[in-house]
């Protein structure tokens, strides 16, 4: 027999408010091209991106602490297929340990030549240095800074 | 109810697709459901309570797709519970059944579900809206990359290279070969895994678990029911689920609570799970195990979570030496795994399914031989949410 289908499509606008705590850590990569973290009330542990209370101490971080701009690659990953509503491949991205921070924040890295996966997978092994760069006209978004290698 | 032991009395499982066009959502249920009634050998009137295994709703297109599920698993004037953990939701949906049982307030309850995957056009763009809108949406972030960055954690701590994960997929296509309702059946070669393309570095295409259409369901109940009944069953011995943080940058930097490259509470799982079961040397005592993993890296953190080795790591060289495969020390992901059939909404379901028909000795050309007593694990939300069973014969 004939087995019919039919298509649909979901297209879903949603206007995301982002808190205080995000608010403030995008204003202040906007106005001053700078990452801050949160650090843990009664604990040296700064906490990037930050967030307004801790899941340890469940109590609500305090002072803000600028971090990196250099830090250290904790996970990377290239990605080299095409997934619908996702950038076009390839791109390498993956998590910094910023220094000064004690967890580690996503982001782009970019000026890496992907071409040979086995060869980028060494550049960007980790451990690596890298340093967090800012777009010249920052939105206040995550996408107005990523990470190139240091030097 | 009197007795202690909560038991599988009926299973039923779809012979997993790509897609199947024959049937809608509802329906898709139903033939699990009425496989798995027809295998306890009951009708829908012994059926007190129903819990429903459905995880992200736009996975299968519908919203709370549940409310059609009702018709399906004979839930009308019955209470009846949706269960959505991830990819771990099918195992969470059999242990609140077991609850629903074990607490006494009911002797029969049905747990079923289905997912239509392979019905969705990109399950990444889905799986990206599982991350926070403040933070890590902007990012290409889905559960191909997230795992991939566990594999690059686990290569760089343990040693793991990519040829070692494609012995991961060439045992379970191996097994999948021999299991007439695993998605994806043909048997490969190291060489196809390390010739496919690369999706995410390190995984290349067969290193990932394909979008799969089917259902499944479980019929359990009351020691007192089963042997008032005269019924054959199956153990639930141990059950539990633990969490961890939501935040993946949490968990590698200084001092991490967890570590990406493994799974921290899928071992606090089983640890619960052992302790309940009375287990003390799960390397010694575990006959079979079927442990989520969708993609090959992730099976050896999920046998070193499970505790089959001595420590994190030591999964890598017995993968190589066969001890995971049919036949060897501890079979694992007999019927070929999650990386090869992945109905997310009852893909954890399938693995305590796949359990329960080993332990029983059901589990046709895919037994291990003499299997008393299995594991099964879910992992679900980003590498975050784990629930474990031990089931015994």
């Amino acid at each position: 027999m004939e087995l019919l289908g039919r298509q649909e499509v979901w297209s879903i606008t949603y206007d995301h408010a982002l808190g205080e705590t995000a608010s403030t850590f995008y204003t202040l990569i906007r106005d001053e091209a700078a990452i801050y973290g949160r650090r843990i009330a009664g604990s040296n542990k700064v906490m990037v991106p930050p967030r307004s209370f801790s899941d340890e101490t469940l109590e609500p971080t305090g002072e803000w602490v600028k971090v990196g701009p250099g830090g250290r690659i904790e996970a990377f990953t290239m990605v080299y297929e095409a997934f619908k509503n996702l950038p076009p491949p390839p791109y390498a991205f993956g998590y910094v340990l910023l220094d000064g921070a004690d967890t580690a924040l996503g982001g782009f890295f970019k000026g890496v030549d992907l071409a040979d996966p086995e060869a980028a997978a060494v550049k960007l092994k980790i451990g690596t240095r890298v340093v967090a760069k800012f777009a010249d006209e920052r939105k206040g978004e995550m996408l107005d800074f990523w990470f190139e290698l240091e030097g | 109810m009197s007795g202690d032991r909560v038991g599988i009395i009926g299973i039923g499982q779809s012979a997993f697709r790509a897609r199947r066009d024959d049937a809608n959502y509802p329906e898709l249920v139903r033939e699990a459901v009425v496989m798995a009634m027809a295998d306890a050998k009951m009708d829908f009137d012994a059926i007190q309570a129903v819990v429903y295994s459905l995880s992200p709703d736009a996975m299968v297109g519908i919203g709370n797709a549940e409310r059609l599920g009702v018709d399906a698993v004979g839930g009308r004037r019955k209470p009846f519970l949706r269960i959505n953990t991830g990819g771990a939701t099918g195992i969470s949906a059999a242990s609140a059944a077991y609850y629903h049982v074990a607490s006494g307030m009911y002797d029969v309850v049905l747990t079923a579900g289905a997912d239509k995957v392979g019905e969705c056009g990109d399950s990444q763009s889905v799986l990206n809206k599982i991350w926070d809108p403040s933070y890590e949406r902007p990012l290409p972030l889905g559960t191909i990359n997230m795992l991939a960055m566990s594999g690059v954690r686990y290569m760089q701590q343990f040693g793991m290279t990519q040829e070692d994960m494609a012995y991961v997929t060439v045992k379970n296509r191996r097994h999948a070969s021999l299991n007439p309702n695993a998605h994806l059946r043909k048997q490969v070669t190291i060489d196809d895994v390390m010739d496919s393309r690369i999706i995410s570095w390190p995984l290349k295409l067969l290193d990932c678990c394909p979008q799969s259409t089917g259902g499944a369901a479980l019929v359990m109940a009351s020691e007192k029911y089963i042997k008032d009944n005269h019924l054959d069953a199956v153990w639930i011995t141990g059950v539990a689920h633990a969490a961890e943080t939501y935040w993946m940058g949490d968990r590698m930097g200084i001092n991490p609570t967890a570590e990406h490259s493994g799974a921290h509470a899928l071992g606090r799982s089983f640890e619960k799970s052992y302790r309940m079961a009375g287990i003390k040397d799960p390397a010694k005592q575990v006959h079979v195990a079927e442990l989520y993993s969708p993609f090959s890296n992730t099976e050896f953190h999920a046998i070193d979570s499970a505790k089959l080795v001595a420590k994190p790591g030591d999964s890598i060289r017995p993968m190589r030496d066969g001890e995971f495969e049919l036949g060897g020390r501890i079979p694992v992901n007999p019927s070929g795994g999650t990386l090869c059939t992945n109905a997310i909404a009852v893909t954890a379901m399938a693995r305590v399914a796949e359990t329960a028909l080993q332990v029983w000795g059901r589990a046709g050309a895919h037994q291990v031989k003499g299997a008393k007593l299995g594991i099964a694990s879910g992992n679900g939300g980003d590498h975050q949410i784990f629930g474990t069973m031990v089931i015994e014969a």
